[in-house]
């Protein structure tokens, strides 16, 4: 076995042994996200590096502790890259590692039109709370065989246990893209979009900012150069510099825009809401929100003992909401309310029996996904 | 635990006292026309579309409410009764062979189309509905669902979501992962449960990816949100001959660095070729060593502009004859052959058994030589058809069922192709499930300890183990009855557990 994985192997069966709790951290740029881990930090920087990667069969291995930023260069050297966008959070946007994207499970602006980090999951490593060393799905495109535990692993933060290695479905870059801006109210942008994913136009993402009143919405399109440019003449809109645009997208991706970067500073937290993508404007107070995923994904600002009524309002659109990152100054955990929305009985149920067949010491990740764990 | 292939040993008086006392649990919960027990009856529920295992269940009760359901399973919870939830059984792996003591619980009865919202894009449909039914009711809208298994025409949706069903469109469209949004249905218990939802993504864990492809054994789906996606404009189609395996395989990675993703790739060997052109006479080149299908689909500007890049690298690649579709029906034809694959091997074999493995793409004509090396060994001859662009093989391997030594040789044979696969770093099942079929060769893929870390999967959604029990992974003992089991990295999983 590689060093770098055995000594991980060994330091989670002392652990096992003893029952200490470990804090699974790999670039740690989203400590932010998720209830605050309890235990000893147990890092992945060393498993480092791309295993396999061939353009031909759009699969790319790579090591958990490999940083995201060096593996998109080495698909981007070859045409290629992670369609789903994975944000890169932290101060330079370069710390983030493929461990860290999977066990998150955040997508970017592109997420509604092509798919989620789970998508585009293969197979992967993981060494579970007994220390074993398990492989589950492959490298390759279709595969029943057993449960598709490697896509459970995307968004599990580290409550199954370490992600060593990942097995990804890389896409070809798209041969063409554009940006069309359109001056539209909340409810015009929510109408529009819903109206043209009816239609077979290469969308790509898109993004809604503004006040009660009026607003900006911008949408990206991708795909084969001739659908791009038909798309383009057909929607109207402004045509954007494809440069400027990419950087603004890419501000988008990692939350580095004004509108987010400044929940740092007051007494707001910023609400991650995910709702139907038909869902209308939804009845919240204060500013208007940050619309992505063609209407799925909406971010508020809004204290977080506003949680009943706002975990009540995407409940009743058909989604949850996320406490996704706590107003300045509130410390690193919140009493007010649990980071994620409300699970169901017989799912909460599951949820903490699986947590017991993979990591029977309750070891990983303690206090992450449920605060009591 | 995998009692089902080999014959639970029981004394047929017991067996008969438990009937009764499963029929009289169920009665109170069912019309009397919804509970089956008697032999004639419950026979034509023996096997799915893998024929060569069968076994009558014990009862089949065909429920009509999801108040039903939960009822069934609730009784056979309380009683310690097997469940075998079934759709329109149509599988090709025994996902849904009976438990000889067990209830086979047909879902044949929730056959509605609950909703078909041209707004969201997204169809609510009973699990009973055929995957072909929900593209034909968003057809009025121009929306489609786009997995499209071969068996389309009869599968259910809750059928492809047991089995994570595939198709000829998955390399640029996705698996029924990629397609569904929600899956509602039971636990074991009878308890009401959901996984997913009509957002892009649930709080907590993804358990809904768990779900999809779970062979029936961590809940029972009663209905499913689906996603429809628009209809191309305009689909066309390549057909490209090649003289030799070797190259045809090539220019199937040739097309994919290239860039392009295919709406579908597709290829068949000689003999496929040859059996399908006697049954669809579609003017296949019969000459040629290996036939690919590549088809490209979106706005007529882009399917024209991807036309010609896939021609020129398949003419690069030393195709000896290409034909693009003109029209509709040209392209159907195209299709019509590997659409009947099946059938037509039917016609030129008493018999035949489908292999399901996947490879990596560039070992397409390795393995193609490989299985030409097996059929002397096993002194058998197989037909190839392959999802080339998925390297999803199905190799059909014909054998006479009446002759115990071609069935043996047919059983090694299979179990070969899937190995070989395994050792070139694919895996034994890409659409069609472990089920029973391919228990052992589970052995082969993966470890003890993985495989006892998924029965801990199972074990977290139906603790009493009462879900389809038996299926598609395989106990400890079983594997070393197999005399394979695989040990990666020098590493022996449970040191503690005794071997045998």
């Amino acid at each position: 076995m590689d060093p770098a994985l055995r000594q991980i192997v060994e330091r989670i069966r002392a652990a096992a042994a003893d029952a200490t709790p470990l804090c699974i951290r790999g670039g740690g740029t989203k400590d932010f996200h998720g209830e605050t881990p309890r235990g000893e930090r147990l890092g992945t920087a060393a498993l480092a590096g791309i295993t396999s990667y061939e353009p031909s069969e759009l699969v790319v291995t790579v090591r958990a502790g490999t940083p995201l930023a060096e593996l998109e260069a080495a698909l981007a050297e070859k045409g290629q890259c992670l369609p789903f966008e994975p944000p890169h959070f932290g101060e330079k946007g370069d710390a983030g590692t493929v461990g860290g994207m999977v066990a998150a499970g955040l997508s970017g602006p592109a997420r509604a039109s092509v798919g989620a980090v789970r998508d585009y999951v293969l197979g992967a490593a993981l060494v579970n709370g007994r220390g074993e060393v398990l492989n589950f799905g492959g490298q390759v495109m279709k595969n029943v065989a057993g449960y598709d535990v490697s896509r459970v692993l995307a968004g599990s933060l580290g409550t199954l246990g370490v992600i060593a290695e990942v097995s990804l479905k890389v896409l070809p870059v798209a041969p063409a893209e554009a940006t069309l801006e359109f001056a539209c109210s909340q409810a015009d942008a929510l109408r529009l979009l819903n109206e043209w994913g009816g239609r077979p136009l290469p969308l790509n993402a898109s993004c809604w900012f503004g006040d009660a009143g009026a607003g900006t919405l911008r949408l990206r399109l991708r795909g084969a150069v001739a659908a791009v440019e038909a798309a383009c003449t057909h929607l109207g809109g402004e045509r954007q510099d494809n440069a400027r645009a990419a950087a603004d997208w890419q501000l988008l991706r990692d939350q580095q825009l004004p509108w987010v970067a400044s929940t740092a500073e007051g007494p707001d937290a910023l609400w991650r809401l995910s709702v139907p993508q038909t869902a209308p404007v939804l009845a919240l107070d204060g500013a208007a929100p940050l619309i992505e995923w063609h209407g799925g994904q909406r971010w508020y600002k809004a204290p977080p003992e506003q949680a009943a009524r706002i975990r009540g309002i995407a409940h009743a659109a058909g989604g949850h909401a996320t406490l996704f990152r706590l107003p300045a100054g509130a410390g690193t955990r919140s009493s007010v309310a649990p980071r994620f929305g409300e699970l169901s009985a017989p799912v909460e149920r599951i949820h903490r029996a699986l947590m017991r067949e993979f990591d029977p010491h309750r070891i990983f990740n303690r206090g992450r996904l449920f605060a009591d764990e | 635990m995998n009692a089902p292939l080999t014959a639970v040993p029981h004394d047929s008086l017991q067996k008969t006292e438990r009937q009764s006392q499963v029929v009289h649990a169920l009665q109170a919960h069912l019309p009397a026309h919804a509970l089956i027990w008697h032999a004639e009856d419950t026979t034509p529920y023996e096997c799915d579309g893998l024929t060569a295992y069968r076994q009558r269940p014990l009862v089949v009760a065909l429920p009509e409410t999801e108040a039903q359901v939960a009822a069934v399973l609730r009784t056979c919870h309380q009683l310690g009764v097997p469940v075998v939830a079934r759709g329109a059984g149509t599988g090709l792996s025994g996902g849904a062979m009976p438990h000889a003591l067990g209830v086979t619980l047909s879902l044949a009865k929730f056959n509605r189309i609950l909703e078909i919202d041209p707004v969201s894009r997204t169809a609510v449909v009973q699990c009973g509905v055929r995957n072909l039914a929900i593209s034909e009711a968003a057809a009025p809208f121009n929306l489609y669902y786009a997995p499209d298994p071969s068996s389309q025409i009869a599968c259910t949706i809750g059928g492809n979501v047991a089995e994570n069903s595939g198709g000829v469109h998955c390399l640029k469209y996705g698996l029924t992962l990629h397609n569904v949004l929600r899956v509602r249905g039971f636990t074991a218990e009878g308890e009401p449960v959901e996984f997913g939802g009509e957002a892009l993504d649930a709080p907590g864990l993804d358990l809904l990816a768990l779900v999809i492809g779970s062979e029936g054994m961590l809940a029972v789906t009663t209905e499913v949100t689906v996603k429809l996606v628009p209809r191309p404009q305009l689909a066309r189609c390549i057909m490209a001959s090649f003289d030799d395996v070797r190259k045809a395989g090539d220019a199937v990675a040739a097309v994919i660095a290239a860039g392009i993703i295919p709406a579908g790739l597709e290829m068949m060997d000689k003999p496929m070729t040859a059996a399908v052109e006697d049954f669809v006479h579609a003017g296949y080149d019969l000459d040629a060593a290996a036939i690919l299908l590549c088809e490209s689909d979106g706005t007529l500007e882009e399917v024209e502009e991807e036309i010609g890049r896939m021609t020129a690298v398949l003419r690069a690649c030393g195709a000896t004859a290409i034909a693009v579709s003109s029209s509709e029906d040209e392209r159907m034809k195209f299709w019509s052959g590997r659409k009947n694959a099946f059938p037509a091997s039917g016609r030129i074999s008493p018999d035949y058994m489908c292999l399901d493995s996947t490879i990596p793409r560039k070992r397409l004509a390795d393995i193609l030589l490989a299985i030409q090396e097996m059929e002397k060994k096993y002194d058998l001859r197989c037909c190839n058809v392959f999802h080339a662009g998925d390297g999803n093989l199905h190799p059909l391997v014909l054998f006479d069922a009446n002759d115990p030594d071609e069935l043996h040789r047919c059983e090694l044979f299979g179990a070969d192709i899937l190995e070989t696969s395994v050792a070139m770093g694919g895996t034994v099942s890409g659409e069609h499930g472990v089920g029973v079929e391919k228990l052992n060769s589970m052995c082969v893929q993966f470890t003890a300890a993985e495989n006892e870390q998924m029965f801990g999967v199972k074990r977290a959604f139906d603790p009493a183990g009462l879900l389809n029990p038996g299926k598609a992974i395989p106990t400890l003992q079983r594997c070393a009855e197999y005399g394979k089991q695989v040990v990666r990295g020098g590493q022996l999983p449970h040191p503690d557990l005794p071997r045998f």
